[in-house]
């Protein structure tokens, strides 16, 4: 076993994983945050995607090792003070989400996106930038269209912009 | 008490199951665990077609954490029975036996031959693949073709043959008369590959027992509890009264997740055997070989026509492959296809018949249409041949086939009665919102100027025969269970209301949508509705979700409860009000005295009233609930018209989707904005089997397209925006008038995306490819066209 300390939604977490253990089922199963979901194995769905020190990335992916020392958030740190992120209040506004098994891992890699972007999004941008993102239900047109609304949203709100 | 004015069928209510699925609380079946919960993994065969000989299982009983590891010798005294095959269509249907772990002979890739419990899911994986199995190959058959073959290898030896089943429509009309005399025929052959459905959400189960009560509970990523419940009950052995099946919320199915799995049984069995909770979730990979494919057809068509390209008749035969097991409903899937090959043309003869076939490869079963698309892809294609044939212009070719609008139901060629159609409607609007004129001039123009990207335009007018379905049709068609569904109705005394329904959503959004229908009919809001799904204690009659009948059958259930809810609403309101029943107006969920409408009573009050009892009349029974179970007598047709613009850089073969229109005819909408995000997602996946998808086995019968980096479900990036409009031509076969949009876009838009490639290609000299249209294929086909290399 080796000893991990991660900064999970802003909480300080001590745990001792195996080597092995993916970072994904170190928050799933170790820590209980389930809202991450696992759907491919082979990185490619992004169902399972979170944010190390704010940059996307597929938590099927890493070793749980690997996030010693950094901070993740998942879906489940998006929210605050029980107000919803503007992605996930874009979604729900825009029918961005059928069954919701990939909307989680959609969420984070969108909010990854608009915070890199150097300026306003397009359409084709989002396309393009979720392109590590699959889903089965939606068709994409209603996620996209979420994602441009809190990107305005978020750009808007961001004393950067 | 407020009156509620606003009616919410008809508009884009938001969801309410949003909130939970946004921020991470959903349970999805791997979210749940148990304590003392051990994992099972299934040691799967990695050859297509094998003896087994020695299981040897010291390795893997010596590493950590394993319990135990059962072979299917282990393991024959805990079944029933075998796993559940329903749909039995012909009396002569050759069955192959089914067992949830295979004993003597592997026969697809993926196969279990035996089952690893240990404590956790890394233990079970490791102990599995240190299970030694002595196989001997075989040679495999996956070719449909050769599978027919005296010398092919067999599947199933007891079944003497690959062939196992023939189906033969009984026709309409004079056939031989209609071919023989028709001025024009066409006749073409369309391959349609094998395609893995991909619910994000893989499957997996948890399956806990109580020992000294003899109760199961199984918690299953499973479109249908209730068919699971009774089949699981037989195959394992367990009495139906003491089995739970939950399907919590539910990442995806597309059909998928419309079957009873090896795995249910096995974690049920295992439960029993170790007493413990035990748990099972598949990886992709497992997934694309456990979980049933679609698809895999082959279909000789005929078209008959006159020399104006009214079309006169239709003449399919199909070769369907059935992989190596029947699985729920396997040799039911060509068959629900084979009623709508004349599509929403009107015809004179109707011919269809498939033959089954057994291959060394993963069971088939329901993809999103199941048999529909095939059906349509077929005629579609074959409308377009026929309008190449004549040199007609493919809308044209339509337009003049088209059955004239109807209100009433009207029998089909195929036999059936369709409820109701407004086929033009939906044509025209279609071919105006896609500017087709100013499209064929644009596609001249290109063609006259040799551009290197040509430009298509693909059409696809479909109809779908959904809501399934009348249990006396399914009987007649030898389906062994019935097509009802049910819904009870509790006014709770505080004025919620709690729905229990028989079917179960798993991305459709149906709680809000029923939720919309309760408001209206109790004067209520959305959110004063909680519906109770899923789970075969909370509601124990049901049916399930396929076949897009939440709305049409469930939906009418519902409605149908709320009619009695209303009659015994009434009932309470004249006693309490001294007025006759016929004295009481009934709007936005009050009784009011005809001509003193300050003396009223809402539904929340008579639930109240009905609660505590304590003045009913004489014959009503304490509490305002009921319970209504709604066997639909009629199917419902949805239909419409897709049209697909393509351009087609004849250099690379790359095909790009400049516009896509989709003008679907789903009846009476409830929530557009659900409807709309059902036609996004079904036109999505047809897009994807016209361009994308296909499973490919190679000639032992390894799957090649083994994960998700080699089978391409396409992303925001590979998929056009859309342009939605609709028709509403209300059903016959239900009060609300719906008629379903789960399976529409996936039905119409394979063809439209196909026929338009085809189109933009054809003044090149190409008249076929099949799909998947990958760049290559395309490219090869214009090569071989304009004779250079193949």
């Amino acid at each position: 076993m080796r000893h991990v300390s991660v900064t999970v939604n802003g909480t300080l977490r001590e745990s001792d994983v195996e080597p092995r253990q993916l970072l994904v089922y170190y928050l799933r199963e170790t820590l209980g945050l389930t809202g991450t979901n696992v759907g491919c194995d082979t990185s490619t769905c992004g169902a399972c995607t979170v944010l190390l020190d704010g940059q996307s990335v597929k938590s099927c992916t890493l070793l749980a090792v690997q996030a010693d020392g950094h901070e993740i958030t998942t879906i489940e740190g998006m929210a605050s003070d029980g107000e919803m992120h503007p992605l996930q209040r874009a979604f729900h506004e825009h029918h961005g989400l059928q069954c919701g098994y990939c909307t989680p891992g959609m969420i984070m890699a969108a909010d990854s996106l608009i915070r890199e972007a150097p300026g306003p999004l397009s359409d084709q941008d989002v396309r393009l930038g979720l392109e590590g993102n699959l889903c089965r239900c939606t068709g994409y047109q209603n996620i996209v269209k979420a994602v441009l609304a809190a990107s305005e949203e978020m750009r808007a709100g961001s004393p950067s912009a | 008490m407020a009156q509620v004015a606003e009616r919410y069928v008809g508009s884009a209510v938001l969801r309410k199951e949003d909130p939970e699925l946004l921020t991470g609380q959903a349970r999805f079946t791997d979210d749940i665990t148990m304590p003392g919960m051990a994992w099972m993994e299934v040691v799967r065969s990695p050859f297509a077609h094998a003896t087994i000989g020695a299981i040897d299982a010291s390795r893997a009983l010596a590493m950590p954490g394993v319990v135990a590891v059962l072979t299917a010798a282990d393991l024959e005294g805990d079944w029933g029975g075998p796993l559940p095959f329903v749909w039995p269509i012909t009396e002569d249907i050759k069955v192959p036996t089914h067992w949830p772990l295979t004993k003597d002979k592997v026969r697809f890739q993926g196969d279990g031959v035996a089952v690893v419990v240990a404590e956790t899911r890394e233990q079970a994986k490791d102990a599995a693949a240190a299970v030694d199995v002595d196989y001997t190959a075989l040679p495999a058959v996956v070719d449909l073709e050769e599978a027919q073959r005296d010398d092919a290898p067999v599947v199933h030896e007891d079944l003497g043959s690959n062939v196992v089943v023939h189906w033969v429509h009984g026709g309409g009309g004079d056939v031989d008369g209609t071919f023989s005399s028709a001025p024009v025929v066409v006749k073409e052959r369309y391959v349609q590959p094998r395609l893995i459905p991909n619910a994000i959400e893989p499957r997996g189960c948890l399956a806990m027992s109580i020992p000294a009560q003899g109760e199961f509970t199984i918690w299953s990523a499973t479109q249908i509890p209730h068919i699971a419940k009774v089949t699981l009950a037989g195959t394992c052995g367990i009495a139906e009264s003491k089995l739970r099946v939950i399907a919590p919320d539910v990442g995806g199915g597309f059909g998928s997740k419309l079957n009873v799995y090896a795995e249910e049984a096995l974690c049920l069995a295992l439960a029993r055997r170790t007493g413990r909770p035990i748990k099972w979730v598949e990886e992709r990979t497992e997934n694309y070989l456990a979980t049933i494919h679609g698809r895999g057809v082959i279909h000789d068509v005929e078209l008959a026509a006159t020399e104006e390209g009214k079309i006169l008749g239709v003449r399919v035969k199909e070769l369907a492959d059935m992989g190596a097991y029947y699985q729920l409903l396997t040799p039911g899937i060509p068959e629900l296809g084979g009623w709508v090959y004349m599509g929403p043309y009107d015809m004179q003869a109707y011919w269809y018949e498939f033959t089954g076939i057994m291959t060394n490869a993963t069971p088939t079963d329901a993809y999103r249409g199941a048999g529909r698309p095939e059906a349509t892809y077929v005629l579609e294609r074959a409308v377009d041949a026929l309008a190449r044939k004549l040199g007609k212009d493919p809308a044209e070719v339509r337009r003049i086939s088209l059955v004239p609008p109807f209100d009433e139901p009207r029998a089909a060629i195929s036999g059936l009665n369709v409820d109701s159609g407004n086929y033009e409607a939906a044509f025209d609007r279609a071919l105006e919102l896609a500017g087709y004129d100013e499209l064929r001039a644009e596609q001249r123009s290109r063609r006259e100027r040799g551009d290197p990207v040509q430009l298509g335009i693909g059409l696809s007018t479909y109809i779908e025969m959904c809501g399934l379905a009348p249990s006396n049709i399914l009987g007649a068609l030898r389906y062994a269970a019935g097509g009802w569904d049910a819904a009870t109705v509790r006014c709770l005394p505080s004025g919620k209301v709690v729905v229990s329904i028989g079917t179960s959503p798993h991305g459709q959004g149906h709680v809000t949508t029923w939720s919309q229908i309760v408001a209206d009919e109790l004067g209520l809001t959305p959110d004063d509705v909680e519906v109770l799904h899923g789970d075969t204690m909370v509601s124990p009659l049901g049916m399930d979700t396929y076949g897009s009948r939440s709305i049409s059958v469930g939906g009418a259930a519902l409605h149908a409860a709320l009619q009695k809810i209303k009659e015994k609403a009434r009932r309470i309101a004249a006693h309490e009000l001294e007025a006759s029943e016929d004295d009481l107006a009934y709007e936005d969920g009050a009784f009011r005295v005809k001509g003193a409408p300050d003396r009223a009573r809402t539904i929340p009050e008579l639930a109240a009233s009905a609660w505590h009892a304590h003045n009913l009349p004489g014959d009503v029974e304490p509490n305002l609930d009921a319970t209504a179970v709604f066997d639909p007598p009629n199917f419902t047709w949805p239909s419409g018209t897709h049209v697909c613009v393509a351009e087609v850089d004849t250099q690379t073969g790359l095909t790009d989707i400049t516009k896509y229109v989709a003008v679907d005819d789903c009846g009476t909408v409830i929530n557009p904005m659900i409807v709309e995000g059902q036609v996004h997602g079904g036109v999505t996946q047809g897009i994807a089997e016209a361009l994308y998808e296909e499973a490919v086995y190679d000639e032992n019968g390894t799957l090649l397209t083994s994960s998700m980096t080699n089978y391409e479900v396409p992303s925001a990036a590979e998929i056009p925006a859309f342009t939605l409009d609709r028709m509403s031509t209300p059903s016959t076969t239900n009060e609300l008038g719906v008629k379903g949009i789960g399976e529409a876009g996936t039905i119409a838009a394979p063809p439209a995306v196909v026929n338009a490639v085809i189109d933009a290609l054809s003044g090149l000299g190409v008249t076929h490819i099949d799909k998947p249209l990958s760049p290559e294929r395309v490219w090869r086909a214009i090569q071989q066209a304009q004779g250079g290399a193949k």
